[in-house]
């Protein structure tokens, strides 16, 4: 029997109930208001008064309208045809929803229950199985989709009967469990899970040791991120965030990618709409729509809703992980989910933490990020969560509470700046700023040796020091003017800016420069190394920038044209003639002082 | 509907509080949002606390006494929609200034978001003639971008002269806190350029209370969805200036006991200001609501909250600047930024337009270095002298909001400057479109 309370006071979307039953923290209820329902979920119970954030407009509400209490928490309902959909923070299915503007109370199912999957059985009779085990699978696009047992099952249960391989909807029951008890249990296709709480049906979660390879120079050549790791990127508006983000989407090396827009703006969630079932993903070939999900919360939709949707595409991200999955969950914008936090806080007059976020802020985005991560499943397979937030942070000072409690769990930092935006240096990604933890993890160290060349990390530490090395002597150069300084300072600043240019800088609207294999990068970093290691003979300093844009240009005209072709071959040849320019002016020198020692 | 919203008024005569924006009374039945007169003024229900009843008054409080009479509506407030509205100036609440009459449907203004999935993806080009925006930073129907000006800079000339190239079916001005001045400067340009009857304004001058602003972007905006989905025109909505309206939030949340955010605003400015930005959208139909909005700035800053929040909703910015070396504004290439300009250039325009204009802005940031180390006492290369000489050129020709060319001349003109100055390899754009395009005459 669910409780029943009644309005008794309205603040925007932060309303009281009082109950006469039973009421939980986090529990969803319903506003009777007319002939809709509006949902809401209690945030607060003080004696018989339940304090509940409304996911709608709370626009006629009255003191007196019953609220009717669901006994449950915010919940996602997990099966096969989750992919590829468009949801709006609850889950509901966008697409299913009638006519151009968004209808209060309208609550749409986020599967199709009527399409019958193609299932084939995985488990047999008898068999021993726990919460996560795979009973069968079923195509979904073309990701075989496990048909799990219900993450809510505690402890070990055995396979009575499972469905024989055919066709049937996600409703019908396909297996029959039996618990310790011996009580029976059915089992479909599809299950529910609370979004709050973290899905934990596997084995062990070791630390990251793969990169995940997401084609963007800048990130995986300086500061790779880890297959199952956290990163987050924070900008001011204008440098180039939501680009980043979808270049991500489009090139990253995932199974599945989870984008969950949350207080952004709408068109560029049209924009993955409009061009993702249009493009095609590079690896597999299949369209990119195909391995993508988007959950919208777009900042007009309601404010409460958007904790929401940061949660729900969690969730969806763990149940394809418990498939054994490579899933890519990247949050645009966390900054705009603690500002919902705040809004909400400030309406229950609660004292404020630091710039009036609430004061557990820190301790929510930490358990959040904790979420995502690399699994050994219960079966052996591995599976994994990479998540990527971006933060928005007020007049770009990333010394405010998002971006500090951000810093301290995520780790990977891609700092985007204003200054690199300002001079179309893009991705904006400050190349001294940033780090990557997992440099410092010898088994990613290891890893990135074997896989990629055996010197590639020396050579990553090297292009760095050339970096940092580069903007001490520009700053010498700005203070001491051009011919104040040695001649050296002038090349050493070059140097630099080569690497920015033929490395860092990446064209995303560029069909072949916006994507670069690691096999690729590695060539690339060889080549602008090979410069870095040359000395070079310059009559005046006023010859050292030609020269090196000479260079810069060959190396940028090979990063727009396909790897190994005969115009990336001829660019190549452009390269080497200017260098061997030098070559043999040095050689000469070196003969001259040859000769003077003997 | 008259006659049922006249069963619902109900009628009291007792207020227990009051304060400079707000009062607060016994009252039963009222629905959150509601709209009630409170000696004769307008009036919406803010928050409700068991029986009492807090309102804002849109108008101000001076003068109301304990005994006032208040008639709640048993509605959200509307306006009336129609083909009647074009060709005419409103005030805040949708009554002609004018006077007269309005015949049309009543809608309730601030309505429902549209479905991000049935929005269309922005694709077309608005022309404006100045090369500042449709060079470096193209606008495309169903965007929404702000001027970032200095109150001194000349932002509502430059809005009404854009809005007159853009050529839209209706153009609703909202004006928030405009001067007098303004106002009659707005009017008479669209007059005398006879376009007098595709406008539609909402006017708030200084003359009026500053909380009545918080009514002018719903109502502008719910003119401005009748035009758009129900007659599928191209809408361009003008909200000036968005920071004087930010600043009545402000006052509304003052009034209300909130704990403000930075620089003394509501904690819920962002999704304040998005609900009404995100109003800008493409419909499939080929209707499309356009913004184009003003924030002044204080001295610039673009970190105080109205500014910065705005950047984060708006799609890009366009920031207004005096370029002292050539003693005229330009549209500044380095903080100016169209987000959907990817959408049409190089599609809708020639297909080297964005290589040229990426090339010609890291040029003028050559130029800006260039002149730092002028500034500091520096000798300059003759690279930097060169790239000196660009930037003034390239600033008069290109820059000022004077300039009003067709879209590929901005871009013959961008070669031009190129081959003047500087070798093929110094611009850096792409072999092919320089075998195509670089004017060979002057190298």
């Amino acid at each position: 029997m669910n409780t029943i309370g009644n309005v008794t006071g309205i603040i925007a979307n932060l309303v009281i109930v009082e109950t006469q039953g039973t009421t939980a923290q986090n529990e969803i209820c319903y506003i009777k208001h007319g002939d809709t329902r509006l949902m809401a979920e209690v945030i607060k119970v003080v004696g018989n008064k339940s304090y509940i954030q409304v996911f709608e407009s709370t626009r006629g509400v009255k003191v007196g309208t019953e609220v009717e209490f669901m006994g449950h928490m915010l919940e996602v309902t997990l099966g096969p045809g989750i992919l590829s959909k468009n949801f709006d923070g609850l889950q509901n299915d966008l697409h299913k929803m009638e006519g151009v503007f968004l209808k209060r109370g309208e609550y749409t199912h986020p599967l199709e229950m009527e399409q019958k999957y193609d299932f084939k059985a995985l488990a047999k009779k008898d068999d021993k199985v726990v919460a996560g085990s795979w009973l069968g699978e079923v195509k979904e696009n073309w990701i075989p989709h496990k048909i799990m047992v219900p993450f809510t099952f505690k402890g070990e249960y055995t396979v009575k009967s499972i469905n024989k391989d055919g066709e049937y909807t996600p409703e019908e029951t396909i297996a029959v469990l039996t618990d310790r008890e011996g009580k029976d249990h059915e089992v479909t296709m599809t299950q529910k899970w609370p979004v709050k709480v973290p899905i934990k049906a596997y084995k062990d979660k070791p630390r990251p040791f793969k990169i995940l390879e997401t084609g963007i120079r800048v990130m995986d050549t300086l500061n790779p991120i880890a297959e199952g790791g956290t990163g987050f990127i924070p900008g001011p508006f204008g440098s180039g965030k939501t680009v980043l983000q979808h270049n991500l989407s489009k090139n990253a090396e995932a199974d599945l990618v989870i984008i969950a827009a949350c207080g952004e703006r709408a068109n560029e969630v049209v924009e993955i709409f409009t061009e993702f079932p249009e493009l095609d993903d590079p690896r597999s070939g299949r369209k990119l729509m195909e391995r993508t999900t988007i959950i919208a919360n777009t900042s007009n939709m309601p404010v409460a809703a958007r904790e929401a949707s940061v949660y729900t595409a969690m969730t969806i991200a763990e149940y394809y992980r418990a498939m054994g999955l490579k899933v890519l969950l990247l949050a645009d914008s966390t900054s705009r989910w603690a500002q919902a936090l705040r809004e909400m806080s400030n309406r229950m007059e609660e004292l404020p933490g630091p710039d009036g976020f609430p004061m557990d802020l820190s301790a929510i985005i930490a358990n959040f990020y904790a979420r995502a991560g690399y699994v050994y499943l219960p079966n052996g397979e591995s599976g994994s969560i990479t998540f990527i937030g971006t933060v928005s942070p007020a007049g770009g000072n990333l010394k405010e509470p998002v971006t500090e409690s951000t810093k301290k769990v995520a780790r990977c930092f891609y700092a985007l700046s204003q200054a690199r935006a300002d001079s179309k240096r893009y991705p904006a990604i400050d190349p001294i700023d940033s780090y990557s933890k997992y440099l410092e993890y010898p088994e990613i160290v290891e890893y990135l040796n074997k896989t990629i060349h055996e010197n590639w990390t020396d050579n990553v530490f090297k292009a760095k020091d050339i970096l940092l090395r580069g903007k001490e002597s520009y700053e010498q150069i700005n203070i001491l003017g051009d011919d104040g300084v040695p001649i050296d300072y002038h090349v050493r600043y070059w140097k630099s800016e080569l690497i920015d240019f033929a490395i860092l800088q990446q064209d995303a609207f560029d069909a072949i420069d916006a994507s670069s294999s690691l096999e690729r990068q590695n060539y690339m970093l060889q080549k602008t190394l090979e410069v870095a290691d040359m000395d070079f003979e310059f009559e005046s300093f006023e010859d050292v920038g030609p020269y090196f844009k000479r260079i810069i240009n060959a190396l940028k005209q090979m990063n727009f044209s396909d790897y190994e072709s005969d115009e990336f071959k001829q660019n190549e040849k452009e390269f080497r003639n200017i260098l061997k320019e030098q070559e043999t002016a040095g050689k000469e020198e070196e003969v001259t002082a040859e000769e003077k020692a003997s | 509907m008259e006659k049922e919203t006249k069963a619902f008024q109900r009628v009291y005569t007792k207020l227990f509080q009051l304060t400079k924006a707000t009062v607060s009374l016994h009252a039963k039945g009222i629905g959150y949002d509601e709209l009630a007169i409170v000696d004769g003024r307008l009036a919406q229900v803010v928050k409700i606390m068991e029986d009492l009843v807090t309102l804002q008054i849109f108008g101000g409080t001076e003068g109301i006494a304990t005994n006032a009479e208040v008639i709640f509506a048993g509605k959200a407030p509307t306006l009336k929609v129609g083909d009647d509205l074009a060709g005419r100036f409103f005030n805040a609440y949708g009554e002609p200034i004018e006077g007269g009459e309005i015949l049309g449907e009543e809608r309730e203004i601030g309505g429902p978001s549209v479905n991000p999935v049935r929005r269309k993806q922005p694709s077309e080009f608005i022309p404006t003639g100045i090369a500042g925006i449709d060079l470096n930073n193209a606008l495309v129907t169903g965007q929404k971008i702000p001027f970032f000006a200095d109150p001194d800079q000349p932002y509502n000339q430059v809005m009404a002269m854009v809005a007159l190239r853009a050529k839209a079916d209706k153009i609703i001005l909202a004006g928030m806190g405009l001067t007098r001045d303004d106002y009659l400067y707005f009017k008479n340009v669209f007059d005398n350029a006879g376009a007098l009857d595709r406008i539609v304004g909402f006017i708030n001058t200084t003359e009026d209370p500053p909380v009545e602003r918080l009514l002018v972007p719903d109502m502008a905006l719910t003119a401005a969805e009748y035009f758009a989905v129900e007659k599928n025109e191209k809408v361009l909505v003008l909200l000036t200036d968005m920071t004087l309206y930010s600043d009545a939030l402000s006052i509304v949340s003052n009034r209300m006991d909130q704990i403000p955010s930075k620089d003394s605003m509501p904690g819920s400015l962002y999704s304040d200001l998005a609900r009404l930005y995100e109003k800008a959208v493409q419909f499939p139909d080929g209707g499309s609501i356009t913004q184009i909005a003003v924030t002044t700035l204080s001295g610039g800053d673009i970190t105080h909250a109205v500014p910065d929040n705005t950047g984060y909703i708006t799609e890009g910015q366009l920031f207004l600047r005096k370029d002292s070396d050539i003693g005229k504004v330009i549209v500044d290439p380095f903080r100016s930024l169209s987000r959907l300009k990817q959408l049409v250039i190089g599609k809708k325009t020639r297909e080297d337009h964005p290589q040229v204009m990426n090339a010609a802005v890291r040029l003028y940031a050559d130029a800006a270095n260039a002149k730092t180390k002028q500034e500091n006492g520096f000798d300059l290369t003759d690279y930097d002298k060169r790239s000196l000489d660009f930037a003034k050129e390239y600033s008069e020709k290109l820059l000022a909001i004077d300039v009003n060319i067709e879209t590929d001349e901005m871009l013959e003109t961008a070669y031009e400057l190129f081959s003047t100055y500087f070798k093929p390899e110094e611009v850096g754009i792409k072999q092919q479109f320089i075998d195509k395009y670089w004017k060979n005459n002057k190298n």
